[in-house]
């Protein structure tokens, strides 16, 4: 009778399974598109942010679409560890960095130049191998109610300063703070950079791993300070309009004053490059640029589709003089976050 | 008849038992290739960086302290159960035990959403003038938590001990002259003494595989720094070579283990004692020891069950479709995960246990130990190990649901082949001779005589499989196709993120349907009973 009992449990619940709703493997429209999926994607971006933007690709162009979600740096970790049997095919990434990374292991598919044209050259690879799609810029969000706009240092690198101490928040497994990590060694060499984030560390920064819980945390006072991209605090905004925070952008040329950009490439093992090409198209739609603006407060990087009035304009943010395709070294950059011990 | 006589027909279940051996030794055998896969001098120095001996000795201190502190709680809170007047013993006797049902990670939920910077009390304080509590990151609350839920493995073996022992050994010290405290330290404490030891060893394993707990506390031992390695690193050496430190470690756990626990049975066990054990009068002491063990009680296991309906009751309050929907979804996969998981391990347990029954020779006794490398193995280990095979080697498995299936047997088959093979051993050889004097062959003698009687035994390994792949977290956050979410991921994501509210259903439904299985196995006598199976009488005739 027990055993009666349990195999009738164990066949209900496969029963139950079998009916229940299945998330993200909604089959493909009748469309003649629909044929050139799946479409296999990595993407460093959390669900919250571009889970809409797949679901209206998926529901113009039929085109069934796997989403694999997870850290910027782990992704890219994976697709090099999959080799030529990687499942993927397109990776949207966080920042420039793990994209660079990526091409420097020639593991990218060329992108046709009519794609390449319609983004600025500024933030794409100059082998043409990836682009981004939108921008971002590092700031640093702060406590209104404590703390006033003089009350914050000019450069980043003052926050190494003992009086910042149990103040800081930051997210060292985010792919935007490893690439401005990565700017960091670039600009100041790995010694200051290694001085840097061992002086944060030892100010007790408290790590989250999402830089969205960042903004919350500040909002709440849980700490004072935090290490983000721009557009998490419009996030916040949009769930709590009276959080008390701002964002605060650091002097021209500085680390801190970083703009990346999240963008795209198609791996070269890929079997559905067709509907990789179409999904791009679709991220530099003005469609899919006005998402951007209106729904994350990112920057379009597109021309035609205007910035977020909330935003200072792109072109007033003066960031410092590298080129995006540099960050590439993020191997080096996770090396370093590994020995200091916040990874 | 001797049960040394050999059966023609059993090599039946030897070539299957040998697969299933095979099969769970793969992901470890992989792990090894991987982490040499860069040559032996990369492994030694990761091994052997101060980093990872840090690491070494933060997770044995975190076990070590554990144990100490579930030793402290358990063993006295048997005595008081077993042994004394406590009022209403035998509610606690079963409500104390109950913890184990709640996993490390709710268990970090609570403690988060409680005590945390997030968490509600932080807001009711607020208004105080209470800025900041105490951090509850770290060692201090990974020890918490894991205390309050690891103290019934001590409870569980400690009280069957007791009631095991022979009070006349006592009374006769008593009548020689000895005081109560030597009667205690030195007649009831040393025949005590293995199963505190299988106690505290379970509580040492428990705490070295723990996932949950460490990762959302942020202690940083191995599990955790594992799992981080992994994700954050473009070179995957360092983590398989630290996995392999960490299995090294678990595999002197366990081998320990199974020396106390085979000591264990030696001891006499008393069906029905010539007197009963003189109860132990608390008198004062009443009030004072029932309020402390509502407290632990109240603290393990009432507070975390009504965190969660504080949280879902917050969810409520707002825009809850969404999450509800993706609760629901999660919570078909766990369904279909854990029913997939149980028949999976039963079908392969049975091979192994019924050769482990029948025929107690070296061949089979080395496929039964191959099989229980799942007690050694870390979730975090075997997730690994199945990715590197995944990629390398079998592709088509890779990211599928199978290959999550497959982990779960690795790591659950030594649970559903105990009480498998505890079944089998209570059926008479008899019977099967005299179905074979009869004329059946050896499948239908399995099908009609064997299989029927063992049922129960194998309805327990099932249910004990399907609760234990219902809580399970690291395998399944690291080997879920993309889209797969169950219920233990869920809270986990959740948690980690401070969204306390989102986390809510999906531990409230993890706990409601771990109910189910639990209620089947507490009807069946319970599954660490059936583990202490493994000793009990051979060759019973049946009533």
């Amino acid at each position: 009778m027990m055993g009666r009992l349990a195999g009738l449990l164990i066949c209900f619940c496969l029963l139950l399974s079998a009916c229940a709703p299945r998330n993200r493997t909604a089959a493909g429209g009748t469309s003649p598109d629909a044929e050139l999926g799946p479409l296999t994607v990595y993407s460093g971006r959390t669900e919250e942010l571009v889970g809409p933007l797949i679901e209206e690709f998926r529901r113009s162009t039929g085109i069934e679409v796997r989403v694999r979600y997870g850290d910027t740096a782990e992704l890219a970790a994976t697709i090099l560890e999959e080799g030529k049997r990687s499942p993927a095919d397109l990776f949207l990434a966080q920042d420039a960095g793990a994209l660079g990374a990526l091409g420097s292991h020639e593991r990218f598919e060329g992108l046709p130049s009519s794609l390449l044209q319609m983004v600025p050259s500024s933030f794409r690879s100059p082998q043409g191998e990836w682009l981004g799609v939108s921008g971002r810029a590092r700031t640093v969000v702060y406590n209104t109610a404590s703390l006033g706009p003089g009350d914050l240092p000019g450069s980043i690198l003052q926050f190494a300063d003992p009086k910042w101490k149990a103040k800081i928040g930051w997210a060292p497994t985010n792919g935007s703070f490893q690439a401005f990590v990565t700017a960091l060694r670039l600009m100041r060499g790995e010694v200051e950079a290694r001085r840097w984030l061992e002086a944060i560390k030892d100010n007790g920064a408290r790590s989250y791993p999402r830089n969205l819980a960042i903004v919350q945390a500040v909002g709440a006072g849980e700490v004072q300070v935090g290490l983000v991209n721009h557009y998490y605090l419009f996030q916040a905004r949009k769930q709590d309009p009276a959080i008390t925070a701002d964002n605060h952008f650091s002097s021209p040329g500085d680390p801190g004053a970083l703009v990346n950009v999240a963008g795209v490439g198609i791996l070269g093992t890929s079997k559905a490059k067709t509907a990789a090409l179409r999904f791009i198209e679709f991220l530099l739609s003005d469609d899919a640029q006005r998402y951007f603006t209106q729904q994350t407060f990112e920057y379009p990087l597109v021309r035609g589709v205007d910035a977020n009035p909330a935003l200072p304009p792109l072109a007033s943010l003066q960031p410092p003089d590298i080129d995006l395709s540099d960050l590439e070294d993020l191997e080096g950059t996770l090396e370093l976050l590994r020995e200091v011990g916040l990874v | 008849m001797s049960r040394a006589r050999k059966h023609p027909g059993i090599w039946l279940p030897a070539v299957p038992a040998a697969l299933v051996a095979a099969a769970v030794a793969t992901p470890l055998v992989y792990l090894a290739v991987r982490a040499s896969s860069d040559g032996v001098a990369k492994m030694a120095s990761v091994a052997l960086d101060p980093r990872t001996l840090g690491l070494l000795g933060r997770t044995c201190l975190l076990a070590g302290c554990v144990t100490a502190s579930a030793l402290v709680i358990g063993l006295p809170l048997a005595w008081l159960v077993t042994r004394t007047d406590l009022p209403a013993r035998r509610v606690w006797a079963v409500t104390a035990a109950l913890p184990l049902v709640i996993p490390s990670y709710i268990g970090a939920f609570t403690l988060l959403a409680a005590a945390g910077p997030r968490g509600f009390l932080q807001g009711w304080l607020e208004p105080l003038g209470v800025q900041r509590l105490p951090s509850i990151y770290g060692f201090s609350g990974a020890w918490l938590v894991l205390t309050l839920l690891t103290y019934p493995y001590v409870l569980l073996t400690v009280t069957g001990a007791i009631r095991g022992l022979d009070p006349s050994l006592e009374e006769a010290a008593r009548t020689l002259g000895r005081s109560r405290r030597e009667v205690a330290a030195r007649v009831i404490l040393p025949q005590l003494r293995p199963a505190i030891a299988t106690g505290s060893l379970l509580v040492a394993l428990y705490t070295l595989r723990d996932f949950g707990a460490v990762s959302l506390l942020q202690y940083d031992s191995f599990t955790r720094a594992i799992y981080l390695s992994y994700q954050g690193s473009f070179d995957r050496t360092p983590a398989a070579v630290l996995s392999l430190v960490l299995v090294f470690v678990s595999l002197l756990v366990v081998s320990a283990e199974a020396r106390t626990r085979g000591r264990a049975a030696y001891h006499p066990v008393h069906t029905g004692a010539a007197r009963a054990p003189k109860v132990g009068r608390l008198r004062r002491w009443r009030w004072p020891v029932f309020v402390a063990c509502s407290i632990v009680v109240g603290l393990s296991l009432i507070l975390p069950v009504g965190v969660i309906a504080y949280w879902a009751y917050r969810l409520l309050q707002g825009p809850a479709a969404e999450v509800i929907r993706a609760t629901t979804a999660a919570g078909a996969n766990s369904l279909w995960a854990s029913a997939a998981g149980a028949l999976v391990c039963v079908a392969a347990a049975l091979p192994v246990a019924r050769l482990a029954a029948r025929r107690s020779s070296r061949s089979s006794r080395m496929f039964e130990r191959a099989s229980f490398v799942g007690y050694a193995l870390p979730g975090v280990v075997v997730a690994l190990g199945l990715i590197f095979l995944g990629i390398r080697a079998a592709p088509f498995l890779y990211q599928t649901r199978t290959m999550l299936v497959f982990a779960y047997l690795v790591l659950f088959l030594p649970q559903a082949v105990g009480p498998a093979k505890a079944a089998f051993l209570q059926i008479s050889p008899r019977l099967d001779e005299a179905a074979r004097t009869l004329g059946a062959g050896a499948f239908n003698r399995f099908r009609k005589v064997t299989l029927p009687l063992a049922a129960p035994g194998l309805a327990t390994g099932a249910a004990l499989v399907f609760l234990t792949v219902m809580k399970e977290l690291p395998a399944t956050l690291l080997l879920s196709p993309a889209g797969f979410s169950s219920l233990a991921t869920r809270v986990w994501s959740a948690t980690t993120e401070g969204l306390f509210a989102r986390a809510a259903p999906a531990a409230l439904a993890l706990v409601a349907l771990s109910a189910v299985p639990l209620a089947l196995l507490a009807r069946n006598g319970g599954g660490l009973g059936a583990r202490r199976g493994l000793a009990s009488p051979p060759d019973r005739p049946l009533a």
